[in-house]
This record gives structure tokens, sequence and C-alpha cells, in this order.
């Protein structure tokens, strides 16, 4: 065998194999979604959405956990934003002196990929065992940490891209410092800031590990000072148990939230993308 | 003083409440971490107190005579995370060299945004799959093969026994590969696409073959943002809730193969944490909390200082 010929055979055999992970990559995706379409279509229906999660054999919906997820998503995003754009703010704007900038922005890439369940932990220690009961606030909490570093990250990275001369433009007509960031940083920012919102969101709406010590679940629909029924936990719960029809509506939840995780990945890609060139 | 100069002076101040405020929200976040560390070791206390540092080591978890050693939880979570980047790293290697060396132009990107796309499938979505889907399947068509395929050879032939349950394990390995491919391809992508043109161009002209432009050009280049990939895939792993929760099997018990149920650190809270009696379950739970989370922090931080390095070479170079 020529050396030649040696080190084409180790070329194709090696490209092969690069395309057989590919396939390999895509097979799970496609098998994963089919499965998910399959078991969960036949649970779908406005029963879903207009009854309250049933005790085994009877019938019922999901309607308490959804709204659950969303008030505890909704006052998590509010909670972990606001915090999460100052602090990118600061790191893309302010951070150029100073320990704090690269200390905070090293730490926060660590708690952006930080296990959630500690997260669950540590509010569980600070809230849930100080007042005493599981509640809904305790789980909006934990998802608001979740969505801090998500926030930090992606304001910092689209604030790096607003290009230096419209900030001296703004400094050169005599504008303060916080009217230059609020008004001309962040609002050319502003795409890439609601993306990062928006993949903050769909990260933590698909969240277990961080509700399971916090928000616990609920059979009613509770106010946010009760433990509270969230999608996830419940999906949980039902699968784990031996019960078919509470198998068929976990089905229908996971369904509802990966058709709901998915649109809102595609649609942050669909609006970073003039941004990117690549 | 004119209104002039009295404007001047409130905008100051106004400049400086907004700094400050920028700069607490930031060092807010850096103290999140010392907080999250500080609250675990208070929850952790009575089972630290109780055990000491023999509470890594001991095997015995009985919530009935209160002895808790979390070693079976801290080696389902090592091991399965070793388990998936075995699998994990080759092909996500494969993946990046197709998506930045084979690939035709237009499929890069809608190959790229399905990868990415597998990354952000909700963990539970992959635990429910893993539990109905994969595992029957996995126990009816591959584990006999496997086990009757290497039972007589050396070495490897004992980590394949035992029943054919589907979930165990090496279920949970495998289900943890899939779910940090997505993570460790897109950052191999993104560094092997830093590599200067002219670095892979001057190998082609010399007459080398794609393969060995990636294996002697582009990887050495890049090594240390391979690496940093690897880890932060690896923390996603160890830290990794739901997925593993369902496949696991959730056995305190010493596996003898890796078809076997054992248990995580993060499976073990999950399952036992709310139904926890007594303030020394509660704390020895909490305390494996903090584990986890050293193990993470560490393998973090490594990938962190190795893709930073990547990204100082990468200056140095141009």
């Amino acid at each position: 065998m020529t050396l030649y010929f040696r080190r084409r055979l180790i070329n194709s055999l090696s490209l092969t194999l690069s395309l057989a992970a590919m396939a390999f990559g895509l097979f799970w995706l496609l098998w994963i979604l089919y499965t998910l379409f399959s078991n969960g279509l036949p649970g779908l229906g406005t029963v879903l959405f207009t009854q309250t999660t049933p005790a085994p054999g009877s019938a019922g919906g999901l309607a308490n956990a959804i709204v659950g997820s969303l008030a505890m998503s909704a006052v998590g995003v509010a909670i972990g934003t606001p915090i999460g754009i100052l602090a990118g703010t600061y790191l893309a704007e302010f951070g150029e002196r100073g320990w704090l900038a690269p200390a905070t922005r090293f730490i926060n890439d660590i708690l952006l990929s930080a296990p959630s369940i500690v997260i669950g932990l540590f509010i569980y220690d600070v809230y849930v065992a100080q007042v005493g009961h599981f509640s809904g606030w305790a789980g909006a909490l934990a998802l608001s940490l979740l969505v801090i570093p998500v926030v930090v990250r992606t304001t910092e990275n689209m604030l790096r891209l607003v290009p230096n001369s419209m900030r001296e433009a703004a400094y050169a007509l005599g504008a303060p410092q916080w009217k230059m960031v609020l008004q001309v940083s962040l609002r050319a920012a502003k795409a890439g800031v609601v993306t990062g919102i928006l993949l903050a969101v769909a990260r933590i709406v698909g969240e277990t590990a961080p509700l399971l010590f916090t928000a616990l679940n609920n059979q009613f629909f509770s106010n946010m000072n009760e433990p509270m029924a969230n999608l996830p936990v419940v999906i949980f719960q039902y699968a784990m148990s031996p019960y078919e029809d509470w198998h068929t509506l976990a089905w229908a939840g996971a369904l509802l939230i990966g058709l709901f995780v998915l649109s809102l990945n595609i649609i942050a890609r669909v609006l970073v993308r003039p941004a990117k060139s690549h | 003083m004119t209104p002039q100069e009295l404007r001047l002076k409130r905008q100051a101040l106004q400049d400086m409440v907004f700094r400050g405020s920028t700069r607490f929200f930031a060092f807010l976040v850096l103290a999140l971490l010392a907080a999250i560390i500080l609250s675990l070791i208070h929850g952790a206390w009575p089972s630290i107190q109780a055990f000491g540092i023999g509470f890594i080591t001991g095997s015995d978890w009985n919530p009935v005579t209160e002895q808790f050693g979390g070693w079976n939880s801290i080696r389902g979570t090592l091991l399965s995370s070793f388990i998936a980047l075995l699998i994990g790293i080759p092909v996500s290697f494969g993946i990046a060299i197709f998506l930045t060396e084979l690939s035709p132009a237009w499929l890069r990107r809608p190959l790229g945004i399905a990868i990415e796309l597998l990354a952000g499938v909700p963990s539970i979505i992959f635990g429910m799959w893993g539990l109905f889907i994969f595992a029957p399947w996995f126990a009816d068509n591959v584990q006999p093969w496997l086990t009757e395929h290497t039972a007589g050879i050396p070495m490897i032939g004992w980590l394949f026994q035992g029943p054919p349950m589907g979930i165990g394990m090496f279920t949970a390995g495998l289900i943890l590969s899939v779910m940090i491919i997505p993570y460790i391809a897109s950052v191999m992508r993104d560094v092997f696409e830093v590599v200067p043109p002219m670095l892979k161009e001057s190998a082609y002209g010399l007459g080398c073959t794609t393969w060995e432009v990636v294996w002697n050009v582009v990887l050495p280049y890049t090594r240390h943002g391979v690496i940093g990939g690897v880890m932060l895939g690896l923390g996603r792993a160890l830290g990794e809730t739901m997925a593993v929760t369902f496949v696991i099997g959730n056995s305190h018990k010493a596996i003898e193969s890796l078809f076997d149920p054992g248990t995580s650190i993060a499976a073990t809270l999950a399952n036992e944490f709310t139904e926890a009696t007594g303030t020394l379950h509660t704390a020895s739970l909490i305390n494996l909390g903090l584990l986890l989370f050293l193990i993470t922090f560490v393998v973090l931080v490594l990938s962190k200082l190795l893709l930073l390095k990547l990204q100082r070479g990468e200056g140095a170079h141009s």
C-alpha cells in the first residue's frame, strides 16, 4: 500500500465518520421531536387549558399548572431582567478599569452553567426554610436567579457591538452619561437585549430542578404565597406515576413546553440575525 | 452660580447615581456566588459536623439509622458524566469538522441551528423520552447483544453484564452525552472558525488532506478552546438533574456493572429532598448539593481559564 493511498484512505474514512457524527446528532433531535409530537398530540385539547390537574382516573387538564408556570416565569423575568440589564450595562459601558468588571464577567459565566438544582437548594435555604413553607414566590425567585446570568451576558455582548462613534456623537451634543447609555447605547442594542430576555424565558419555562424545592406543586389554583402548581413539576410527577391517563397529560404538557421553547429559540435567532454575519 | 453651572452639576450627580447603580448590580451578581456557597455551607453544617470528611467516602445512605455517606451518589455523578464525555467528545468533534470543513455553505446555518435546538430541548423532555421510549428500546435491542458479545472479553466484559432493564448508569450516561453534544460541538465549531485561513491554506498548499489539516493544524491551534468546550459540556453533565433522575434507576446500592441502576447527586436530591425527615437527612442532602456545586465550580473555572487562554493566544498570533 502506497503512502499516498493510505493518506487518502484515512482522509475519506475520517470524513465519513464526521458525516456519521452529524447524522447521529440530527438523529436524536428528530427522534425526540417525533416522540414528543406523536405522544403529545392526542392529549392536546381545550380541556387542557380549562380544567385543573385531576386525580388519577378522572378527566382533567393542566390549567392551574399552565397559569402557575406563566405567573412564576413572569415574576422571575420581571425581577431578573432589570438586574441583568443594569449589571450588563456596567460591564460593557463602565467596566474598563478596576477589578469588578472582569471578576463579575468571570463569575457570571460560571453562574450561567451552574447546576440549576443548586439554585433551588440556595433559595430553599435562604427563603423557604426561613418562611417555613413552599411558595410561588420562592419559585419565581429561583427562576430569576437563572434569568440574571443570561441577560447579563447578552446585554454586554450586544452593547459591545454598538459603534463607539455613536456614543461620541451623543457626548458631543452634550448628553450626560446616563442619557447616552439609556437613549443611545441601549436603544441601539434593543433587538439583542430582547433576544437575551427571550432566551432566558426559553431557559426557565422548562426548568424543573429549581422548582422542586421552592414552588413544589399544588393540585389546585393557588396564589403566589402557597405551594404552586407548574408544568415541569406536574410533568415530572405524572410521568413517574403508574397511571396511563396521567402519562397522556404529561406528554401533552411536555409538548406544550417543547413547542414554546423551540419557537422562542427560533424567534430569538431571527431577531438577532442582522447583527451577525455568519 | 449660573443656571448653566447648576444644570451641569445636576447632570454630574445623575451620572454618578446611574453609574453607581449599575456598579451595584454588577457587584450583586458577584455577591450571589458567595451567597450560594455560604448558604449551602450553612444548610449542610449539621451533616458536616456529624460526618466530616468521611461523608465523601462513606457509602452508607440510611435515613432510618441516620447514617449518611455520599460516595454512591458522587460516584454516580462522576461515572455518568465520564460515559457522557466518552461518547460525546468524538461525536462533537465529528460534527464540528463537518460544520466547518465539509458542509456546503448553504447547509451550515440550518444544521448549526438544528444542533443548537437540541441544546434548547428542556431536560425534562429528554427524561420522559429516555424513560418511555429509549430505555425499553435499549433493553430489547441493544443490551442483550452487548451482554452476549462482550461476555468473554477480559477487562471490559464485566461492564456490560446484568439484567437488561433499560434504565441504569449506562443509559443515563448515553442520554447525558446527547444533551452535551450540542454544547461541545458549538464551542468546537466556534473555535475552529477562528483559525486563520492562511494557516489552513498553507497546509493545503503543501498537499495535506482535509483530515491532516484538521488534525495537525486546526486542532493544535485551538486545543485550549477545545478542552474548554469539553469542560463546559462536563459542567453541564455533572449538574444535569431531570434527565438523569428519570433513567438512572435511583438505587443507593453499589453497582457491579454499567447496566445496574445507580444514583447521582442531582437525582438523589430530586428524589429525596422534599420527603427528607429530620435535620440530619436534609443537611446531608444539602451537603451533597454543596459538593456538586464545588465540583462543577472547579470544572467551569478550568474551562473558562482555558477558553481565555485561547483568546489571548489568538491576539498574539495575529
